[in-house]
């Protein structure tokens, strides 16, 4: 039998930048995971990820990670996902800064 | 110094031509990314976890003071302001734009620098002894052959498609600064009747499946290093296991064979080859032997340095932990850490790059040098300079008095910058430094050896560490195992695992633990945690590790 589907989201590298990005709804690439589209369909999942994949001029390497749904909108559950979400635990440096860069203008 | 030839330059020169074609068709569409990843890893450019990453070879560790301070401007103008050095003597920027790369490629090549063959399936960045041409226990410079290595190895048509990378390192030296016995090739120099010649070893390799190099030759004329490098790395290329990556490497190819029937191919394809080099790479060897000859030694009085030494303690200990012996009298080779407690292992900022270009021209004879090990030396010092020497390392935060110590530790970028990893390595380096820090031990605790890797692969040289740490995700958590007595030595073991593996809050308190218990158990102060592993076996060690009458059983996973 197989494992039951959990929720997932579609992420990759940027081309240009090579930071990681998220496929959102309206079929952008969001540097915010909370933007992403939160897929809890199998089967639907497989045709984001196929939508992901021929878009090799804006993303490399697109995939299917878990995730789960929260106060703002999809949350990683596995470290290394979180991890992307934040940028290196060495300096401050990665999305964490470009996120409170924001948060200041 | 080697400096570049007309034919290396507009090598290098081309190849930063083509990647620049080969970006500017990546991006506009014209090459997928199956076609480009290959053609961008030829040129050292990866893909990691949160942005680009451009690997840059620094063969055999070797920089002078201008190409310190290119890699410095690169730094900051295409990346964030700071590089790191790796454990095979390459600097990372972990921070590139992919349409800058090719600028990048081309301000390295202005300083006869390139990032070729840093990835992918072909001989990769040959290193050395980071003491080489000073070390007073030094045989014969294993620069020139190393530099050899590399000309003889950048685009060898033979091996481009190699079953997977191979990775050749050098030592002149009896004692083993390089870790020759964990590569694919390892070569150290020996002496036999008065001639000198080169001891091959082959088959050495840490990652998933760690080895310790066999002796394919005891002893090789220098004049036929090269035509038997290439039977080796010719017989591989055929036996080699391509239909399973995991197998492919020269270490499983001699383990399957077996080193004598390696042995006896390769010697045969030897046969085969050897009448084709025709002495124009001795001539080459002779040119390249020059290039390295020895600076220009001075002769002064030491008075200064005993004078600090005698006066100031943190001198004293500083010029303890991170002084070597020089071949030259009145002189010294310095390893500045790049190990403050709690810094990042292996980075430096673009300032501190800069003042070490200063310091080198000033103090050093316009070397320096990138350890495996993470740290930058001068590797020619005039004693008398040491206290001004030192007292500008200071100034920059540079003087960090722990080379050999606790403290010293190998750590791979891990989790925080690597795709591979699989857990993170850098966090557990910078806790262990300031834990030990705060207890002020590490100079009674000496010598000791910790090896971090955040992934099997074992870039954080894990396997040979008296202490190694490798980080792995069980059930998505990151988790610690802990092996003891590795060495990476002359010497060289493969660590044992201790037991169960710990969960990342639970590793400085282990090592904690492991530090005492030596302590408890060493019978002098002379004698070294290796020394008392190898003395005692494990079992006190791992009593330490795993009290049975406390939550630490209960706590590893």
């Amino acid at each position: 039998m197989s494992r039951k589907f959990t929720p997932k989201v579609v992420t990759a590298n940027a081309l240009l930048e090579g930071d990681a990005v998220w496929l959102t709804a309206d079929d952008r690439w969001s540097t915010d995971m909370r933007e992403a589209e939160l897929l809890e369909d199998e089967a639907e999942a497989q045709v984001r990820l196929v939508f992901a994949a021929s878009q090799p001029d804006r993303v490399v390497g697109p995939y299917l990670a878990d995730a789960v749904a929260g106060p703002d909108g999809p949350e990683p559950t596995h470290f290394r996902e979180v991890f992307r979400t934040l940028g290196p635990s060495n300096y401050f440096h990665g999305k964490q800064a470009d996120e409170s860069a924001e948060a200041a203008r | 110094m080697y400096t570049y030839s007309e034919f290396d330059e507009a090598f290098v020169r081309e190849r930063v031509a083509q990647f620049r074609g080969q970006v500017e068709r990546r991006v506009d569409g014209s090459l997928t990314e199956d076609e480009f990843k290959p053609l961008r890893l030829m040129n050292g450019l990866y893909l990691q976890l949160h942005a680009y990453m451009l690997r840059v070879a620094i063969p055999y560790g070797t920089l002078n003071p201008d190409q310190m301070r290119q890699l410095a401007m690169i730094a900051e103008r295409w990346d964030r302001g700071y590089g790191h050095f790796t454990t095979r003597q390459n600097i990372q920027y972990n921070w590139p734009k992919l349409a800058d790369v090719p600028d990048m490629l081309d301000a390295l090549a202005d300083v006869g620098m390139h990032a070729i063959q840093t990835s992918g399936n072909t001989i990769r960045n040959v290193t050395a002894d980071h003491f080489a041409g000073a070390a007073a226990d030094e045989l014969l410079d294993p620069r020139p052959v190393a530099e050899l290595l590399r000309q003889w190895s950048t685009d060898h048509p033979e091996f481009q498609f190699l079953p997977r990378k191979f990775k050749i390192a050098v030592t002149g030296a009896p004692n083993d600064r390089a870790v020759v016995k964990s590569h694919d090739i390892g070569l150290q120099m020996v002496e036999r009747d008065g001639e000198t010649g080169v001891q091959v070893i082959v088959g050495g390799g840490l990652g998933r499946t760690p080895m310790i190099g066999k002796v394919v030759r005891e002893f090789l004329p220098l004049e036929d290093l090269l035509p038997y490098c290439e039977a080796i790395v010719s017989v591989w290329n055929l036996i080699g296991r391509r239909d399973n990556k995991y197998k492919a490497r020269i270490k499983i190819t001699v383990h399957e064979h077996g080193i004598d029937e390696i042995r006896r191919m390769v010697e045969e394809r030897f046969a085969e080859i050897r009448p084709g080099f025709t002495g124009v790479d001795q001539q080459l060897l002779a040119e390249l032997t020059g290039a390295f000859a020895p600076p220009a030694f001075k002769t002064a009085p030491t008075d200064a340095y005993e004078a600090a030494r005698a006066a100031d303690p943190v001198f004293r200990a500083w010029a303890d932990t991170n002084l070597a012996a020089h071949k030259a009298e009145g002189y010294a080779i310095v390893t500045v850490s790049l190990k403050a407690h709690g810094a990042t292992p292996g980075d430096a900022s673009a300032e501190q790059m800069r003042l070490l270009a200063d310091l080198a021209e000033r103090f050093g004879h316009q070397e320096l040098r990138i350890s495996h090990e993470q740290n930058v030396i001068l590797p020619h010092v005039h004693k008398a300079d040491l206290p001004e020497l030192h007292a500008a390392l200071k100034s920059a935060g540079l003087a960090t008095a722990n080379i050999g110590l606790v403290s010293d530790i190998i750590a791979c970028p891990g989790m925080d910058y690597c795709a591979l990893a699989t857990a993170r390595s850098i966090p557990i380096a910078q806790e262990i430094a300031t834990r030990i820090d705060e207890l002020k031990i590490e100079h009674e605790v000496g010598h000791m050896k910790i090896k971090i890797s955040g992934c099997i692969n074992a870039c954080g040289h894990h396997h040979v560490g008296h202490i190694g740490i490798l980080g792995l995700d069980r059930a998505g958590v990151e988790n610690y195992q802990i092996t003891l007595g590795g060495d990476g030595t002359e010497t060289a073991s493969i660590g044992e695992r201790a037991g169960p593996g710990f969960p990342a809050e639970g590793v400085v308190p282990a090592i904690e633990r492991l530090i005492f218990a030596y302590l408890d158990v060493r019978e002098s102060a002379d004698e070294t945690f290796l020394q008392a592993y190898r003395r005692l076996g494990p079992d006190p060690f791992k009593a330490a590790l795993y009290p049975a009458d406390d939550k630490g059983r209960a706590n590893a996973a």
